[in-house]
């Protein structure tokens, strides 16, 4: 079979799949989309940062009701990953506020988007650490 | 010295259901009654801004094929939630520039029916992961990395809050909401007006989590405009007009600067911190010189940010601030006695111009049943999320 791709060009599925951030050279603002410029500082020379796979919960939302096709609930997070703040689910718990708290520990984690013209499509989320 | 603005005359239509008017009507009933209310026409008007989002655009040149083309230079705003604020403050920078004494500022949106504002549908997906957009995404990313529905994007925004100052449960999100549920029972053109208790909040439909349905900004139809003059001109006017013009003490637009991690969650406190420094600036006053205030509480967990953003209480303390009853109509800092978004409703593009109606209403002391007694300042602010930032602040005339 095929390799599988990352659901996000910013998902790095080597032997420990993690996030990998652009950084700005100058500055050292960091981004997970394809940039034009740093909004920061102007600057147009950025490298790749590895983004800690650890971090703590600083903000979530129990989603109940979304747009048509996506299944609800699931829980919307905002992790801070040593310093650099990464969006993800929060999975492999159940999505309801005792389960789901602000300040805990949570790490990256994939799962199977499923297949298509045989290659499979990795996710990531976080979960409970 | 810039040319000081006030407001001559301003408007709202009823809010709620509008089923047979459309974005035109609701645009022309704002802008005929602020005129009326100004005692000038549409000949006398130099300058026109008009803001709609979902109407297909254009509205300035379609309002004035209904109420009066004069010729004049007619801008079409687009600032998500600040849409109507943008509206203003666009004729408000013509009036201070100079190149207008009089000047017309519109919003309008139909919303009724509506639904959740999502932001977005979800993907439709082909045969094969393909690589698409700016994160490289093979699949839609809407529920699958975080939220992009208004409810969750604002619920964030709330528990980041908590998470860095506590405090910020359920039940304080709640609190908010009925409060300004029950402040809308005094406001006729609100779209609902009905009290909620707090365990009727708190057991309704949950949208997301801490937002339940009664904490969400209510979709409705509604239009407000405003007419602006220069002072200059204002002083060659009628003695009842000048009595009761609202003064412009500060009329701020602000983006948000970059801060780490603005881009994975939208920071709508920099850029309103930012916008609401500049007015008590332009002002000469602070947060205690403001006698009512209408804030964009789009979501419950957005307005108990901007207790904070806003200067209202001590940084980090929004919540003990919440649960002193500070913010009710009888505390020493009424907000939202409108009802605020969650219960006056809110077409997007009338909001920015709706809450100066409210303030100016307090202000000249014709706001009736709710009338905040012996108002002499007031402070509007909404945020498109961006993002836009609108705060103004307005004073009773001294005549
Ligand atoms: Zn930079």
């Amino acid at each position: 079979m095929a390799e599988p791709v990352p659901m996000v060009d910013y998902l790095i599925l080597d032997e420990r799949p993690h996030l990998r951030a652009t950084l700005c050279s100058d500055c050292g603002a960091t981004y997970f989309d394809r940039r034009n410029a740093c909004a920061h500082c102007g600057g147009t020379s950025f490298s790749h940062q590895d983004v800690p796979t650890q971090g703590t919960l600083i903000s979530f939302s129990i989603v109940h009701h979304a747009a048509p096709g996506i299944p609800t609930p699931f829980v919307a997070g905002i992790v801070d990953c040593d310093g650099t703040a990464a969006r993800g689910n929060i999975i492999n718990t159940p999505p309801d506020p005792e389960h789901v708290t602000l300040g805990m520990k949570v790490r990256l984690a994939t799962y199977s988007l499923g297949e298509k013209a045989g290659v499979e499509a990795i996710g990531y989320g976080f979960e409970p650490a | 010295m810039a040319e000081n603005a006030w407001i001559l005359g301003i408007h709202m239509t009823k809010f709620g259901k509008r089923p047979t008017d459309d974005v035109v009507d609701l645009a022309s009933e704002a802008a005929l009654g602020a005129l009326k209310d100004a005692g000038v026409g549409m000949k006398d008007i130099q300058v026109l801004a008009a803001g709609n989002l979902r109407g297909g655009g254009g509205l300035a040149q379609a309002l004035q094929k209904q109420i009066g083309q004069t010729g004049i230079p007619a801008f079409n705003v687009a600032n998500a939630c600040a849409t109507g604020a943008t509206a203003l403050r666009v004729a408000i920078m013509a009036i201070k520039a100079g190149e207008a004494d009089f000047g017309l500022a519109v919003g309008a949106e139909k919303l009724s029916g509506v639904g959740l504002l999502t932001g977005n549908t979800a993907r439709a997906e082909g045969d094969e992961w393909t690589p698409a957009g700016r994160f490289g995404a093979v699949t839609g990313l809407d529920g699958r990395t975080g939220t992009e529905t208004m409810p969750g994007v604002f619920a964030q925004v709330g528990m980041e809050y908590g998470h860095k100052y506590g405090g910020a449960s359920f039940e304080l999100f709640a609190k908010i909401a009925e409060k300004n549920h029950a402040h809308s029972t005094l406001n006729p053109l609100a779209a609902y007006q009905k009290r909620f208790t707090l365990d009727q909040i708190m057991n309704d439909v949950m949208i997301a989590y801490p937002n339940t349905r009664s904490m969400c900004s209510a979709n409705c139809d509604g239009g407000a405009a405003a007419v602006v003059v220069s002072e200059a001109k204002l002083r060659t006017l009628s003695l009842e007009q000048q009595r009761r013009a609202i003064k412009v003490s500060a009329s701020v637009l602000t983006s948000d600067p970059w801060q780490a991690a603005c881009q994975v969650l939208p920071d709508i406190n920099t850029l309103t911190k930012a916008a609401a420094n500049q007015a008590y600036e332009q002002a000469g006053l602070g947060p205690s010189d403001l006698d009512l205030v209408e804030l964009h509480d789009c979501f419950a967990t957005a307005e108990l940010v901007h207790y904070d953003n806003l200067g209202l209480c001590e940084t980090g303390g929004a919540a003990d601030f919440c649960n002193s009853g500070a913010t009710w109509r009888d505390g020493t800092t009424p907000v939202n006695v409108s009802g605020g978004l969650e219960s006056k409703g809110h077409p997007i593009s009338a909001t920015g111009i709706a809450n100066i109606w409210e303030v100016c209403h307090h202000l000249r002391g014709e706001a009736g049943d709710r009338q905040i007694e012996g108002a002499r300042a007031g402070l509007a602010h909404v945020i498109g999320l961006g993002s836009a930032c609108g705060v103004h602040i307005l004073e009773k005339s001294a005549a």
